[in-house]
């Protein structure tokens, strides 16, 4: 095992498969995160402020959840009318996916954030969008952080399936092991996701904190 | 191709025979089924264990989102070079393990401390505090764990025909081999309302099963299963 794992990496040709479908794993899986929350934001502050659509895009979400994803894979190319094999159906698939998920924890966040503070914000003359993108946003990121590391680390583990129709990302590992078969490359490429997916969560977990200074130096006074 | 696809689904011998769209619906639903189960009967006693007792709680989320990182494709795929295409069913119990587990000890942990404290100057012991008042509470937690765990095997479940597993997944993969775009769409269709149905019965059920008190709690103060939508 270990000595086919060491042939297996020694090969210039393996590497270098390695590092593309690494790559292309990275892009298939963090772009939708990024649009994911783009589109989540605006639509959970929509569900906030407007009751009537609050049910009606909360219940939408959870049905989008509830679809398994090679379904989705097959059926867009066919409702927007791209290639069989584009990787923008991955993209696009997650990206619902990501949105869907993480629009309930946005309005949760929004609404977390306490009264007094956007009473305040209002009176010392901040509009409603301002005090959004000033004060209500930044004060729901705590709460919203673990909802994107549970969308990071999901949407890493789902570009794999995209594998079977035919997409790039680490899942090619798989069916090009079993096919052959060969032990060495499906270990290789269950570990590459799971680090990249820790990886991935380190960095959010680092950027969150450098988003919110304030949770330090609350906690800093308040230990003193 | 929208015409295309309706003719296939209402093609009749599509759905009978044992490779019709019948037999692997009942298939996939039972696969599923069987997986969730099998996962329940351990995963909630554990849970209901360690928030009863508070012992173990740190490995429950580790281990939660140790799972959740893990590729189904290749846990599938891995189990089936291993043993064979039906080893795929433990691929199914092992990711329907964790999403139980956390539901059930999220459950358990969120019940009001002033209930079981009530309970126990009451006089319950404390078997009588978890089947009387931490389990009714839990159960729209727990529940929630059961819905998580069954779409993500739901979606496992239409991979895992790649490496040989009957139901729905099958359909998809062959029409995929013989390049019939209808017969894939059709599946594919008939996979996402299968898993929708599903949800929405096992969402029934949760109604059931929950006692009317912790309902009317759960509507009033918003607290109940929330993000229990978290992987698939």
């Amino acid at each position: 095992m270990i000595d086919e794992l060491v042939r297996y990496l020694s090969s210039p040709s393996n590497r270098e498969v390695l590092l593309e479908q690494l790559g292309q794993h990275v892009y298939l899986a963090l772009v939708p995160l990024i649009a994911g929350v783009s589109l989540a934001l605006p639509l959970g502050r929509l569900a906030q402020r407007v009751r009537w659509l609050r049910g009606a895009l909360l219940g939408t979400a959870g049905v989008v959840y509830t679809i398994p994803s090679l379904a989705v894979f097959v059926l867009l190319p066919g409702i927007i009318g791209t290639g069989y094999t584009s990787p923008v159906n991955i993209v696009i698939a997650l990206t619902l996916y990501t949105t869907a998920l993480l629009v309930r924890p946005v309005v949760d966040a929004l609404e977390s954030v306490p009264t007094h503070v956007t009473v305040a914000a209002t009176a010392m003359g901040y509009r409603p969008h301002r005090r959004f993108l000033a004060v209500e946003l930044p004060l729901a990121v705590p709460a919203l952080t673990s909802a994107v590391r549970v969308a990071s680390v999901s949407n890493i583990s789902l570009v794999s399936v995209g594998a079977l129709v035919g997409s790039g990302g680490l899942g090619r590992l798989f069916m090009v092991g079993f096919e052959r078969p060969d032990l060495v490359q499906i270990p290789v490429g269950i570990v590459l996701t799971v680090l990249l997916a820790l990886l991935v969560d380190l960095l959010l977990v680092v950027g969150w904190r450098s988003l919110t200074p304030w949770e330090r130096a609350g906690r800093a006074v308040i230990g003193s | 191709m929208i015409s295309e696809i309706a003719a296939w689904l209402l093609d009749p011998a599509h759905w009978t025979g044992g490779e019709g769209v019948l037999r692997q619906s009942w298939l996939h639903l039972l696969y599923c089924v069987f997986a969730v189960c099998a996962a329940a009967v351990i995963a909630i006693p554990l849970g209901l264990y360690i928030g009863h007792t508070g012992r173990g709680s740190v490995l429950v989320v580790a281990f939660g989102n140790a799972v959740r990182a893990l590729p189904t494709l290749g846990l599938v795929t891995g189990l089936a070079m291993l043993y064979q295409g039906s080893a795929a069913l433990a691929a199914l119990v092992v990711l329907a393990f964790p999403a139980v587990l956390s539901g059930t000890y999220a459950g358990v942990n969120a019940v009001p401390a002033d209930a079981v404290d009530a309970a126990r100057g009451m006089g319950m012991s404390s078997a009588q505090r978890l089947w009387q008042v931490e389990l009714p509470n839990a159960l729209p937690l727990l529940m929630g764990g059961v819905r998580n765990a069954m779409l993500q095997v739901m979606a496992t479940t239409a991979i895992a025909a790649y490496v040989g597993l009957g139901g729905l997944g099958k359909l998809l993969i062959e029409g995929q081999a013989i390049r019939h775009y209808d017969q894939m769409a059709s599946a594919a269709i008939l996979i996402a309302l299968l898993a929708v149905l599903v949800d929405l019965v096992l969402a029934g059920l949760t109604r059931l099963l929950v006692p009317r008190g912790v309902m009317l709690v759960v509507a009033e103060t918003g607290a109940g299963p929330r993000g229990r939508r978290e992987q698939r």
